[in-house]
C-alpha cells in the first residue's frame, strides 16, 4: 500500500508537470479578477496566483517618506538636478495600463501605472551627446539597473509615482520606482534614488547574477512569454 | 498486503519475549533518520514561507540566501532515509509501513479506532499513510524543485508545470506536517518513543495491541531492552 501511495504521487506529479502550463493559465484567469477585488489579501496566499510576489535583494525594506524623497539626476547631462516628489507630480504625467511580468513566470495583468515618462525627465535635464546609457540606483544600497539611451527614450518607460491607482507603496518600491513596460520585472528598479547618464551600459544587480541586460519580455532569458505591448 | 499483523505477519527485530517492562520502539539509527528528515523538512517549509508568504518575505528579505538554504535543504532531504536503509531495523519498519492489512482499512473507517479493539500493529494506518505520503512528497518536490532550479534547458511549459505542482504540493506537505505535529503533541508517550527509543508496555498494549502481543512472544517476538 505504501508503495502504491508513493508511486501514485509520482504519477500525479508527472501528470501535473506535463499539463501544468494549461492548469496554471486557467488558475490565473480564474484568480486574477478575484484577487484584484479581494480586500482581505487572503487569495494572495494561493500559489501561482495572479498577485505580485515581493522580492527584495537586501535584508530590510528601505524607507523614505514622501516629503523626504529626492531623486538626483546626474552624469552626462547639461543640468544635473534633484527632484522632490512634488517636482515629479508637477511634470507632464504619463499613464499606462500594462502587465507586469516577472522572469520567474508570474504575471499581473493590466496594472495601472502613472508618473513621468523617462524621456520627459531626460529632456528636462538635457542629455549630453556623449551619453549612451542610463543607469538607475536604488536607495536600498544594492539594487542597480541600466538601459541603453534608446531604450530609456521609450515612452513606455516610466519614473512611476502611482501604481495600482495609488501612490507606490513601500513594498512595491515606493515612493518612486521605475517601470520598464516591455521588459521583465527585474528591470523595473524599486526604491529609485538616482539616475545617471553614462557612456556605456553597466551591468546591474541581476545581470551580475546571470540575467540578460536586454530583458525584453518573451525574447530574453530563454523565456517565451507573450510580449507586453 | 493481507496478512494480519498479529497472526504471522510483521517481521521481528530481535529476540526476547517478556511479560512486562519497556519495549524498544525505535533504534538509534531510526531516531536519527527521523530527526534529520524533520530538521530538513522544517527548513524547507520555513524558507518556503520566507520566500512566498508576502508579509514574512518583507520582514526577512535576503532572497538569495534564503533560496540557497531552501534548495540545499531540499536536495539533502532524501539523504537520511537513504542512509537509513543501512539499518536492519529501519528496513524492517519500512516493510511494516508498506504492508496494509484489512484491519488497517477497518481502522481508517472506524470512529472508535482508538478503543483498542482493533489489532493495531507497530504502526497504525494513519502513521503508514503519513510515512508513504511524506516519502512520495519528498520525491515529487525534489523532482519538480530540480526542474525549477536547474532545468533551464527544459521546455518552459514543463517548468511552469513543475512550479504549479511544487507550489500546490507545498501546501499539502505543510498540512500533513502540521497534522503530524498535532498528533504528536497529544501523546507524550509516543514522543518519548521517538526521543528515547523505548515505550512502556502498557502504552503499547493500548495504542498498538497487535505489536505488543507480538513482542510478548505470542507469535514473533520483538526486542525488549529493559524489564521493570
Amino acid at each position: 500500500m505504501g508503495r502504491r501511495v508513493v508511486l501514485g504521487m509520482l504519477g500525479l506529479g508527472a501528470v501535473g508537470v506535463v499539463t501544468g502550463r494549461r492548469l496554471a493559465d486557467l488558475e490565473s484567469r480564474v484568480l486574477a479578477p478575484i484577487q484584484s477585488r479581494d480586500p482581505t489579501g487572503l487569495t494572495s496566499l494561493l500559489p501561482a496566483g495572479a498577485g505580485f510576489r515581493f522580492y527584495s535583494v537586501t535584508g530590510t525594506v528601505p524607507h523614505r517618506t514622501a516629503t523626504g524623497y529626492r531623486l538626483t539626476v546626474r552624469g552626462l547631462v547639461d543640468r544635473p538636478a534633484t527632484f522632490t516628489l512634488d517636482d515629479l507630480h508637477r511634470m507632464p504625467q504619463t499613464r499606462l495600463i500594462r502587465d507586469f511580468q516577472c522572469v520567474t513566470g508570474w504575471r499581473v495583468p493590466r496594472v495601472h501605472w502613472a508618473g513621468v515618462a523617462l524621456p520627459d525627465l531626460l529632456d528636462a535635464v538635457g542629455v549630453s551627446p556623449r551619453a549612451q546609457a542610463v543607469r538607475f540606483t536604488s536607495f536600498d544600497g544594492s539594487y542597480s539597473e541600466s538601459l541603453t539611451l534608446a531604450q530609456g527614450r521609450r515612452r513606455d518607460v516610466l519614473v512611476a509615482t502611482t501604481m495600482l491607482d495609488r501612490p507606490v507603496t513601500r513594498d512595491h518600491g515606493g515612493p518612486v520606482r521605475l517601470y520598464v513596460a516591455p521588459m521583465y520585472g527585474y528591470k523595473s528598479l524599486k526604491w529609485l534614488a538616482g539616475i545617471e547618464l553614462t557612456s556605456s551600459v553597466q551591468a546591474g544587480y541581476w545581470e551580475h547574477r546571470g540575467y540578460d541586460t536586454d530583458a525584453w519580455v518573451g525574447r530574453s532569458n530563454g523565456q517565451q512569454d507573450a510580449p507586453i505591448t | 498486503m493481507s496478512r494480519h499483523p498479529t497472526s504471522s505477519g510483521e517481521p521481528a527485530s530481535g529476540p526476547g519475549p517478556t511479560r512486562s517492562g519497556t519495549l524498544l520502539r525505535f533504534t538509534f539509527a531510526e531516531r536519527w533518520v527521523h530527526r534529520c528528515t524533520a530538521v530538513l523538512l522544517g527548513l524547507c517549509l520555513l524558507t518556503a514561507a520566507m520566500l512566498y508568504v508576502g508579509p514574512l518575505s518583507e520582514l526577512v528579505g535576503r532572497r538569495t540566501v534564503v533560496r540557497a538554504v531552501h534548495v540545499y535543504a531540499g536536495i539533502a532531504l532524501p539523504v537520511p532515509v537513504i542512509v537509513g536503509y543501512l539499518s536492519r531495523a529501519f528496513r524492517q519498519d519500512v516493510r511494516r509501513m508498506n504492508r496494509f492489512a484489512p484491519s488497517d482499512w477497518a481502522w481508517l473507517r472506524d470512529r472508535q479506532r482508538r478503543s483498542g479493539r482493533l489489532p493495531v500493529g507497530k504502526f497504525n494506518a494513519g502513521q503508514k499513510l503519513n510515512a508513504s505520503f511524506t516519502i512520495g512528497a519528498i520525491l515529487v518536490m525534489l523532482g519538480t524543485g530540480l526542474l525549477m532550479r536547474y532545468g533551464h534547458a527544459w521546455p518552459l511549459s514543463l517548468r511552469t508545470g513543475a512550479t504549479l505542482v511544487h507550489d500546490w504540493l507545498a501546501y499539502g506537505v505543510a498540512a500533513v506536517a502540521l497534522g503530524h505535529l498535532w498528533m504528536a503533541q497529544r501523546d507524550p508517550v509516543a514522543r518519548q518513543g521517538m526521543r528515547t527509543g523505548s515505550v512502556p508496555l502498557e502504552w503499547a498494549r493500548r495504542e498498538h495491541p497487535g505489536w505488543a502481543a507480538e513482542t510478548q512472544g505470542e507469535d514473533q517476538p520483538e526486542t525488549v531492552i529493559r524489564r521493570s
